[in-house]
């Protein structure tokens, strides 16, 4: 046992803190530090610094322009910059389209999409999920008929992630009607400048605009944009999924924010001492992170065990519930911290402008996050399906 | 022992519900808060029709109510309607702090307050002050005739849409003293009043006021001189019966609307809730909705028992309604899945009602302590 990362792990962790006192924007790392939308541009402005130094793909093969990076090099990669306040990476095209095409796609679709996908030419978006079709995906129910050398879709996707920005869609829809639920199932890559294609903005009950529904009618799409197989698309969309779920963690995230929440009870006030200073508040702030010690440790055996060739198990599905409610339980203290200045609906702090406030520093997005967050253990494979997955393979066999 | 509602108060219950059932739609609460000063003035004249407000304040200046359960059954209703008007800031925040003026200065504006005529903000806390009842560094300094008050208030609901404020402000003694806070009606458009509103992420308005050298006469003082204190805790403790009451008609609209949803909505072929493990989740729902409720009671029916008794039934029903809202708003979000994220979809609505009402006097720690305090005196 080394609870230690090697001196190589810790030379490359200073290449990466180097790389971002560099090169990362102040205009964004305090975006992001005080939760405001850093918009199009400034996700476009990030990763194409990232890409200029070869790290935007950092999970993808070097012969694909990627990083090649292991599990311990990614976790390091992403922690530094959670401690940064860098942006996210979109991870559309490049952590969940990108190896799908690398392990499915034809050699045709590998040269046209991963090399636009690295230099931001298309912005891709996800249509998974749809009105009647979230938890049980695979009841999807988005339609693609052949007609000639094309597929005619119908239907709605939803809860599309920035889909406001993007030019593609990579898409399920159900190519065999009579088959088995998740046996009629393709994979579909669609021009989202396509006659037929309508997006409508949903927007949160935070007033923030980040999902969307994509409507679908008689859209024609060449059959060559089918990846792989017809009808085998349920197999891409899983493997998708295990790459969807890299990061589940987010320990960066709950790191960073726990930080962000210290900060505040160190300024507020409470009956004329620092609120940090309250046992009720300090206990409340010990209890979550010593949560997020534990979790952060078992983070590391998994990517270490990942870095070493096993495959994770159902321990992606208990990172996701574990990581999930320690950042929500964070975002509950930073609300807490803020006291009243919770109460404003501080819009103008989420889109860039906030001079009209008179909030004290940290305190305007608190709210808002705390309201988002609650997707967290809604996206990406409900916390309640992901206890369905440990229950099924760790209880199977008994019952 | 009597747990129905008298009958005078169980039709002023029926006649409120039916109006909300029938005028409060999502829409018309939409146009509500999407107006400046954060609430719709027609609704206002009408719950004013309806005898709402005076049924909020105690017959000596003209009312016909007042008590701990008048309050509790009209906010539980506003509450589950998700009503934004502002109510506890106008009627039971100034309405009680200008009727227990001993002199009874205020006697014109509570008639005028009665009929739906007036708007009111209590203008107490402070950057500083967080939760604290008595914290206040506004300074009102004596000039002949005049005051002058000098200072910052913070996050001061219905300020904007308010015709007068109520301020506190110290004339004598430390931040925190007891002894030494004083109240005064300034009008709001008086010169040295700058006023930054914002819109509230539940619905409403609150501002940031800045006095710089206001200067009114002294004959704006409500109460006594430097002897405010029993006056603001008295205030502070009606308008927290209410807001408790108004967070359980919340907690009550959220567990139905999760209920109907688990219902109706379908996946893997059947209605989720016929699933166990969400079933159980809307059985601890109904609990702790039960337990909200008997803590709603305790608080009502304590509220005009003397201070110490009445404070600590009060911190104990808001530090329980703390807990108990957060599990019921967090579970009806995470039971509904997506399509509660949305603004469009009334759940929303609640759900940030019942979160941020602990935002006001007081989170589930604050009263916590104070209960701790009061059990211990």
């Amino acid at each position: 046992m080394d609870l230690n990362y090697s001196a190589e792990e810790l030379a490359f962790r200073d290449e990466v803190r180097e790389f971002l006192r560099e090169e990362l924007p102040t205009d964004l790392s305090d975006a992001v530090r005080e939760g405001r939308s850093i918009g199009k541009e400034g996700h476009e402005r990030w990763h194409s610094i990232l890409n200029a130094r070869g790290w935007l793909a950092p999970n993808w093969p070097r012969a694909y322009g990627g990083c090649a990076w292991n599990a311990v090099q990614r976790h390091i990669f992403e922690e530094e910059c959670c401690r940064a306040h860098a942006p996210r990476i979109v991870p559309f095209g490049l952590t969940m389209l990108g190896p799908v095409l690398q392990k499915f796609g034809s050699d045709a679709q590998r040269d046209y999409f991963l090399p636009r996908i690295l230099s931001g030419e298309h912005w891709w978006c996800q249509g998974y999920s749809e009105p009647g079709a979230g938890s049980d995906l695979a009841s999807l129910r988005t339609r693609a008929v052949r007609d000639g050398d094309h597929y005619v879709v119908n239907g709605q996707k939803t809860w599309t992630t920035l889909g406001q920005y993007a030019n593609w869609i990579f898409c399920l829809v159900r190519t065999d009607p009579d088959a088995k639920q998740q046996e009629g199932i393709s994979f579909l890559l669609i021009d989202m400048d396509t006659p037929g294609i309508e997006v409508r903005p949903i927007i949160l009950l935070d007033g923030t605009h980040e999902v969307n529904e994509v409507w679908f009618t008689d859209v024609r799409v060449p059959v060559e944009n089918l990846v792989g197989e017809e009808n085998q698309g349920w197999t891409y969309a899983k493997y998708l999924l295990t790459h969807e779920r890299t990061n589940i963690a987010g320990v960066g995230f709950s790191q960073a924010g726990l930080d962000a929440v210290k900060r505040l009870a160190r300024q507020q006030m409470h009956r004329g001492r620092p609120l940090a200073e309250s046992p009720h508040f300090a206990a409340r702030l010990a209890q979550v992170e010593i949560d997020l010690m534990a979790m952060a440790t078992t983070n590391l055996r998994i990517i270490s065990a990942a870095a070493a060739g096993q495959a994770p198990g159902v321990e992606s599905s208990m990172l996701k519930v574990k990581g999930t409610e320690i950042r929500q339980e964070i975002n509950d203290l930073a609300r807490r911290a803020a006291g009243a200045y919770a109460l404003p609906f501080a819009s103008e702090a989420l889109e860039g402008d906030n001079s009209n406030l008179a909030q004290p520093e940290g305190t305007s997005a608190v709210s808002a996050q705390y309201f988002n967050n609650r997707k967290l253990s809604i996206f990406g494979g409900s916390n309640e399906i992901q206890k369905n997955i440990i229950a099924k393979v760790k209880l199977g066999g008994r019952t | 022992m009597n747990f129905q509602l008298s009958e005078e108060r169980q039709m002023m219950q029926d006649s409120l519900r039916r109006f909300l059932a029938d005028r409060y739609s999502a829409a018309q609460r939409d146009e509500s808060v999407s107006n400046a000063i954060g609430f719709a003035p027609q609704i206002w004249a009408q719950l004013a029709d309806l005898g709402i407000l005076g049924a909020l304040l105690p017959e000596d200046v003209g009312g016909y109510g007042g008590k701990g359960f008048d309050l509790s059954t009209v906010f539980e209703e506003l509450g589950r309607a998700g009503v934004v008007e502002p109510v506890l800031d106008t009627a039971v925040l100034c309405g009680t702090l200008l009727a227990s003026d001993p002199q009874g200065k205020g006697a014109a504006l509570i008639e005028g307050l009665i009929a739906g005529n007036v708007q009111l903000a209590f203008a107490h806390g402070e950057v500083n002050s967080r939760y604290e009842r008595l914290w206040v560094e506004t300074r009102a300094s004596a000039y002949g005739d005049d005051i002058v008050l000098i200072g910052r208030k913070s996050v001061i609901v219905n300020a904007a849409g308010a015709d007068h404020l109520i301020v506190s402000a110290r004339e004598s003694g430390d931040t925190d003293d007891r002894e030494g806070l004083s109240l005064f009606l300034v009008d709001t458009k008086a010169e040295g009043l700058q006023m930054r509103s914002s819109a509230l992420m539940a619905g409403g308005c609150a501002a940031e006021i800045d006095f710089d050298n206001l200067r009114i006469p002294s004959s704006a003082r409500i109460g006594p001189a430097g002897g405010a204190s029993e006056m603001i805790e008295a205030a502070l403790a009606a308008a927290e019966v209410a807001l408790a009451a108004e967070t359980l008609g919340a907690m009550e609209t959220a567990t139905q609307l999760t209920m109907d949803y688990l219902g109706t909505r379908q996946q893997f072929g059947r209605p989720i809730g016929s699933f166990q493990a969400l079933q159980h989740r809307v059985a601890d729902m109904l609990i702790e909705l039960e337990q909200a409720r008997s803590a709603v009671i305790n608080a009502a029916g304590h509220l005009e028992e003397q201070p110490a008794v009445r404070d600590r039934h009060i911190a104990a029903a808001r530090n329980l309604i703390a807990r108990a809202g957060r599990k019921i708003a967090e579970e009806a979000i995470q039971l509904h899945g997506g399509i509660a994220m949305t603004a469009e979809y009334e759940l929303a609505h609640f759900a940030k009602r019942i979160i941020l009402a602990e935002h006001r006097f007081g989170d589930a720690d604050t009263q916590l302590e104070r209960f701790i305090d009061l059990s211990a005196a």
